[in-house]
């Protein structure tokens, strides 16, 4: 190692450079005098309520939080918020984000985005966000259809999908988002659902206290143009058999009773759904902090593309790794303890000068 | 002042005591070096270059490189090359044609000869010239046996075993000692020219510091070369150019290529504005240089994000924009094409934002390591909607200085995006430039909102993020965690003063034209005319066509023959005054490397019969060729 790298630093607690609110929030200071206009029913609104619900959990200055986002009808959602905020451009928000957040970490940095604004137009800054770890907190409200241009398929529409653009079907294989995110180096990464306010909030604010990028998967309804997308994993008696909620250190089980339960074939390593009696010593317990995201990964691919059964919602992965915008930092104060601070003249002098008398 | 247009200037014998030999005294010299990309033509011509600047000559310099890291060796498309002319007086050009040639191989003789003068000098390494490697450009006899350079003064030099020979005691591979073959050439060119030395060997004992073998056999390759220039009978004279004492007003001068400059400009910007400098760019030839540059100097809490591609470029500085840092990115012609979303956004935004446009050949690739001034009207206007983006051109290399002060100035005061619109002649380009005194840069301060600017109708105080300055119409600059003054913007229209969404055709129609008179009333420098004689024509450039312009401008002035000089560093806005000073001639010629787009919008505003003169070859105007062009003009 030479003298100009620099070893990882250790993240700050998490949020700690961000200045706390003065006096005790409520919902109602997150929102802001603008008139909500998404359409009648639709999921953002869950959403929109959940994040105001949850904000003054947080304790943070107002001020000092930054919504972010690209695009589409969820990418409205900035201008709803109380909070600092930017409405971008398509598929850029988690660029212009990371420019944020790696001035200024003393903000917190949001990002909201969908699924043809973070996997479509802007997939390659998504993996790139997630690869640098920088501190941003990203909402992927994923409704599987493209809203705002009303109705084309986007690239989490399953296969065959009918749709304006595809009246024949959609010829396209869907990206699975959680798989893609594991697959761009997150280190966090969750999946929840916008009518489940409970798990919501819960998910959102374990991201927020994760230093670095977390990435939290929002299955979001669309009632104009994709309506009942999530149905079976919403309806009382359908959920319980579809959903496997994961809980860190618990064993992977689902369904009435907790019937069910997520093993590991040992020839394939691949994971299987079983019934849990007679299984229980070989049922998998969810370790969201597993250095590697083998498991992580397998467990993203359960559900059944078509029918949605056997999917997990909850914290995917949560580990540690070193922040890129606290590195930056880092740098800038190595250098400065290395050479000083940047002196102008003698910068534009250099080394190599000569001198006309007059 | 002496003039650019006097040829090699042939003084009496001036011999000084350490040489045995005859010294000859010149007005100035061009020197060209060619070799393979793998030659080290670029190293050899810095050196010179820091030579000759230490020793107090004007100089400019042209590299001129493949785009290919490594060509195959010993091809017509793998030469490199470097121009350096120097005086003993002020000089504007890198030179039309070298009055020296060195060809480090048959393939650099052959890519450069046809601009050597006849009469002018030729060094040649011979060892390169076997028969399969003549044979590999297309020369079936020798060019040296068959008399195809009898009106040059060719100088045959075994450089490559002379170098190896020198270096014999070093214990290295033959392999490894020809590498320094160019410091050799160097060492033969620095007696030639009576360069001062200790730069060159201080600098390679500080580049070869963990390799002091290294370090040492350069340095006696390069005194080796200097020795046989003083021993050999074939080199009977050397040349003294006197310090271009009188071309230079008092100071402490450097030499600087464009894109240094032009780093130390942003660097200059920030601590002048009181803000820190964040660039957000993805590599390009040929800007990455300043990348490279600002990533040096963190200690200055400089923050450089080197991003997955050109949009996360640009979106990453508008972000650091939003949250109050001097937000600059830095590209070429495809990357500009490739940010154009991301400006028109900044536009709507009105937050300063520096884009920084190293132009090169385009369309498309183009040429990525030739010059070009094509991307004007792309700056203008390549962008969806009525987006107006101030542009700042700078002249020289080391104008690329005050002209990144300049974008930074108009980027902060207005909160606007700037292009900053050099090229790859001016970034790679050298010239001497005087050091600013810090204490006299310009005050770039520019304070942030921290309270309410607007009473409601009731009473209340609030905080309008698209309530204007007057003056500047400038918006104000709140950035997060300014309590209170918790603001949402975005790329859809807003309501006048609010900031809010409005799809009011009223608003919009407001908005758009207010986005244009801000533009429109940035405050730029009235043009100043060159005009000692009462022309009654005119020639207007802008960027680095200055040089070769200027030049062209001294020749005809030389020969008598009235012709007045403009040149413009803000194309949009223009300076007030363009109109009347158009108007005040009877022919204006602007010379231009593209296909005439300054000519475009010049015609289209002011309706006056301007001609544009155009070259697109990938090199700088030739002062000659421009000059010609110019007499042309003045007699039809």
């Amino acid at each position: 190692m030479t003298d100009t790298q620099t070893a990882p630093t250790p993240a700050p607690a998490p949020l700690s450079l961000v200045p706390a609110a003065q006096a005790r929030q409520s919902a109602k200071d997150f929102k802001s005098d603008q008139e909500v206009r998404w359409c009648p029913g639709c999921g953002d609104y869950a959403v929109l309520a959940a994040v105001q619900g949850f904000m003054p959990t947080l304790g943070l200055a107002r001020e000092n939080i930054v919504f972010v986002s690209g695009i589409g009808c969820s990418s409205r959602f900035p201008y709803y918020m109380n909070t600092y905020g930017m409405h971008s451009i398509h598929g850029r928000a988690p660029a212009i984000a990371t420019g944020l957040a790696t001035s200024r970490q003393d903000l917190s940095v949001w990002v909201v985005t969908g699924d043809g604004d973070a996997l479509s137009i802007g997939g390659n800054h998504l993996i790139h966000a997630l690869r640098r770890n920088v501190n941003l907190k990203i909402l992927l409200f994923n409704n599987r259809i493209y809203g705002l241009t009303k109705g084309q398929y986007s690239p989490t529409s399953e296969t065959g999908k009918l749709t304006k653009s595809s009246p024949m079907g959609s010829l396209e294989a869907p990206f699975n988002p959680v798989s893609l995110a594991l697959g761009a180096e997150a280190s966090f990464v969750a999946r929840t659902v916008d009518s489940d306010r409970k798990h919501l909030t819960d998910v959102l604010q374990q991201a927020a206290l994760h230093p670095g990028t977390a990435l939290v998967e929002i299955y979001q309804n669309c009632n104009i143009f994709n309506d009942g997308a999530f149905e079976v994993l919403k309806d009382r008696d359908q959920a319980a058999e579809a959903v496997i909620r994961l809980e860190h250190g618990q064993p992977i089980r689902f369904g009435t009773d907790h019937h069910k339960g997520v093993v590991r074939d040992p020839a394939t390593g691949d994971l299987h759904v079983v019934e849990a009696a007679g299984n229980e010593d070989r049922i998998l317990t969810h370790d969201a902090h597993a250095t590697h995201p083998t498991t992580a990964f397998a467990l993203s691919r359960l559900a059944d593309p078509d029918t949605l059964h056997h999917t997990p919602i909850g914290v995917f992965r949560s580990i540690q790794r070193p922040v890129y915008d606290t590195q930056m930092t880092h740098q800038l104060d190595t250098a400065t303890q290395q050479h000083g601070p940047g002196d102008l003249t003698t910068l534009l002098t250099g080394n190599d000068t000569w001198t006309v008398a007059g | 002042m002496t003039v650019d247009t006097v040829d090699v200037e042939w003084a009496d014998p001036a011999p000084i005591p350490v040489r045995s030999k005859e010294v000859r005294r010149l007005g100035r010299v061009i020197i060209r070096f060619a070799g393979d990309s793998g030659d080290g033509m670029q190293l050899t011509g810095d050196r010179f270059t820091s030579e000759t600047a230490s020793f107090g000559n004007d100089l400019s310099t042209l590299p001129n490189f493949p785009a290919e890291i490594r060509a195959p060796a010993g091809t017509l498309p793998g030469v490199s090359s470097f121009q350096l002319h120097f005086a003993d007086h002020d000089i504007l050009t890198p030179g039309d044609a070298p009055d020296v040639l060195v060809a480090m191989n048959p393939a650099a003789l052959k890519a450069n000869i046809a601009d050597v003068p006849r009469g002018g000098e030729v060094i040649v390494n011979t060892d390169e010239f076997a028969k399969r490697a003549m044979a590999k450009v297309g020369y079936d006899v020798s060019p040296l046996e068959d008399g195809s350079l009898d009106g040059y003064r060719v100088h045959p030099v075994p450089l490559t075993t002379l170098t190896v020979e020198a270096l014999k005691e070093f214990g290295l591979s033959r392999k490894e000692a020809e590498r320094s073959k160019n410091m050799f050439a160097l060492g033969l060119l620095s007696w030639m020219y009576h360069r001062p030395t200790e730069g060159t060997e201080t600098f390679l004992r500080s580049k070869f510091a963990k390799r002091p073998q290294i370090a040492e056999a350069n340095i006696t390759a390069f005194r080796a070369g200097w020795n046989f220039g003083e021993t050999t009978e074939d080199f009977a004279v050397s040349y003294e150019i006197a310090p271009a004492t009188a071309a230079f007003a008092p100071g402490v001068y450097r030499n600087i290529s464009g894109n240094l400059a032009l780093s130390y400009g942003l660097i200059a910007a920030s601590r002048q504005a009181g803000l820190p400098l964040y660039l957000g760019s993805y590599p390009i030839t040929p800007a990455s240089d300043i990348l490279h540059e600002l990533s040096r100097h963190k200690n200055f809490g400089v923050r450089t994000f080197q991003a997955e591609d050109e949009i996360a470029g640009i979106g990453a500085a508008l972000g650091a924009a939003f949250g109050g840092a001097l937000a600059v990115t830095t590209t070429s012609g495809p990357g500009v094409a490739l940010k154009s979303e991301t400006i028109g956004l900044a536009v709507s935004l009105e937050l300063p934002l520096v884009v920084v446009d190293i132009q090169r050949g385009g369309p498309s690739t183009g040429l990525p390591t030739k010059t070009e001034q094509a991307d004007l009207l792309q700056a203008m206007y390549g962008r969806n909607g009525e987006a107006p983006v101030p542009v700042v051109a700078p002249r020289t290399p080391a104008d690329c200085f005050d002209a990144a002060l300049d974008a930074a100035r108009i980027a902060l005061a207005y909160r606007t995006p700037v292009f900053l619109l050099s090229d790859g002649y001016l970034a790679n380009g050298s010239e001497p430039w005087r050091i600013p005194d810090t204490a006299e840069l310009p005050d770039l301060t520019t304070p942030f909102a921290t309270g309410p600017n607007h009473t409601l109708a009731d009473g209340t105080e609030v905080f309008w993020p698209y309530k204007r300055d007057p003056d500047t119409l400038a918006r104000p600059w709140a950035v997060p965690g300014t309590a209170g003054l918790e603001h949402r913007i975005g790329g859809i229209e807003k309501q006048d003063g609010t900031g809010n969404i409005s799809y009011d055709p009223a608003n919009h129609e407001h908005m758009v034209r207010t986005r244009q008179a801000k533009i429109d009333n940035i405050a730029v420098p009235d043009l100043t005319v060159d005009d000692p004689d009462g022309a009654r024509l005119l020639v207007l450039g802008w960027g680095s066509t200055y040089g070769p312009i200027t030049a062209a401008v001294r020749r005809l002035r030389t020969e008598g023959l009235p012709v007045a000089q403009a040149h413009l560093r803000h194309l949009n806005p223009f300076p007030a005054n363009l109109g009347a000073v158009l108007a005040a001639y009877d022919r204006i010629v602007i010379p231009e490397m593209n296909l005439g787009q300054l000519t475009s919008l010049i015609r289209a505003r002011y309706l006056v019969d301007a001609r544009a003169h155009t070259q697109v070859n990938g090199m700088p105007f030739k002062a000659e060729q421009l000059a010609t062009v110019l007499k042309e003009a003045l007699h039809d």
